[in-house]
């Protein structure tokens, strides 16, 4: 039992345990599945500077920062008590394109350490790739009311159209930058 | 204590972004150059049994377990839908990742999540700031 939690899960396990998530929060306290909101929470509470859409009782929404909080200690329990292999099993096509296009040689983690090593952060990489990649991120999410589990998961689910045109919309950006603006980047 | 089960819930979703290996940028990267179905499986088959469930609790007015009525809200279009999410895309192919998953990161011990946590905390609030003049 120990063996199969250790190695990396199927998407046929782990994408219907995923999705068990949002009736799980659901009957337990009637909420729904959402994470960047916990960005705008953490705005509120810390740096609220009169901002109107900062000034709302964020105490409220406490679960989901306590929600995210679980989150980072199961990354904690998943990789590291768990373990992990060195090398992420992609395929063999995508590290065959990384390798010429990106220039990318080492494999190994989560994350390329060649784009997303701290040391970046003296050259250009580490201010695409760490800081303005970062701030699309909270500043597109909370722009579209919501990320892939706000939308995609919890709002697809529930058959919200508006979710759809949010998803397509992730991955026209998505498509765009992997296909365009890299190749100009490289 | 009344937020024990969220934690709970949390850190079971923590460990399933993580051992699903969701949480790579190599992963992400794999999805947007339709090199592999993993990112379309965990995503498809997440929608499809949450579709499932949603169908259940509506069908049986379920409700709650402090007894509430579950109620789920309808989500309003506005053009922020389309350019916020564009935005967010391509931020998600420059970092792979989604807010959950950098969260994860940060716990399995990526120097990087945290920079990238901040970042996306000033995108947050530099969004908040400008929210009345941007076009809806």
């Amino acid at each position: 039992m120990l063996e199969l939690l250790q190695q990396p899960w199927p998407w046929y396990v782990a994408g219907p345990l995923i999705g068990l998530t949002v009736p799980a929060l659901l009957l337990v306290g009637n909420k729904a599945l959402g994470i960047s909101s916990s960005l705008r929470h953490v705005c509120a509470a810390c740096v609220p500077a009169g901002i109107p859409f900062l000034t709302y009782n964020w105490r409220a929404e406490i679960w989901n920062l306590v929600f995210v909080l679980g989150i980072a200690l199961g990354g904690f329990i998943g990789y590291r008590l768990l373990g992990h292999p060195d090398v992420i099993g992609i395929s063999a096509a995508t590290v065959r394109d990384l390798k010429a296009e990106l220039h990318l040689t080492d494999f190994t983690g989560l994350l390329p350490r060649e784009l997303f090593a701290l040391d970046n952060l003296a050259n250009w990489k580490g201010w695409v790739f760490l800081v303005l990649g970062g701030f699309l991120v909270g500043f597109g999410t909370r722009y579209a009311g919501g990320c892939t589990s706000g939308h995609a998961i919890s709002g697809l689910s529930n058959l919200q159209w508006v979710s759809g045109v949010a998803v397509i919309g992730f991955f026209a950006g998505g498509l765009l930058m992997t296909w365009v603006i890299y190749p100009l980047l490289f | 204590m009344k937020y024990f089960k969220y934690l709970v819930l949390g850190t079971l979703f923590g460990i399933i972004l993580t051992k699903s290996e969701v949480i790579s940028w190599f992963r992400i990267q794999e999805m947007f150059r339709f090199q592999a179905f993993h990112m379309y499986g965990v995503i498809g088959s997440a929608i499809l049994v949450g579709m499932i469930s949603i169908q259940l609790i509506k069908r049986n007015r379920l409700k709650s377990m402090d007894g509430e009525p579950i109620v789920l809200t309808d989500k309003k279009f506005n053009h922020g839908i389309w350019i916020g999410g564009f935005i967010f895309g391509l931020g998600w192919a420059l970092t792979g990742a989604c807010p959950g998953p950098l969260f994860a990161q940060l716990g399995s011990g990526v120097g990087s999540a945290a920079v990238l946590i901040l970042a996306a905390l000033a995108g947050t609030w530099t969004y908040s700031a400008l929210r009345e003049k941007l076009p809806y």
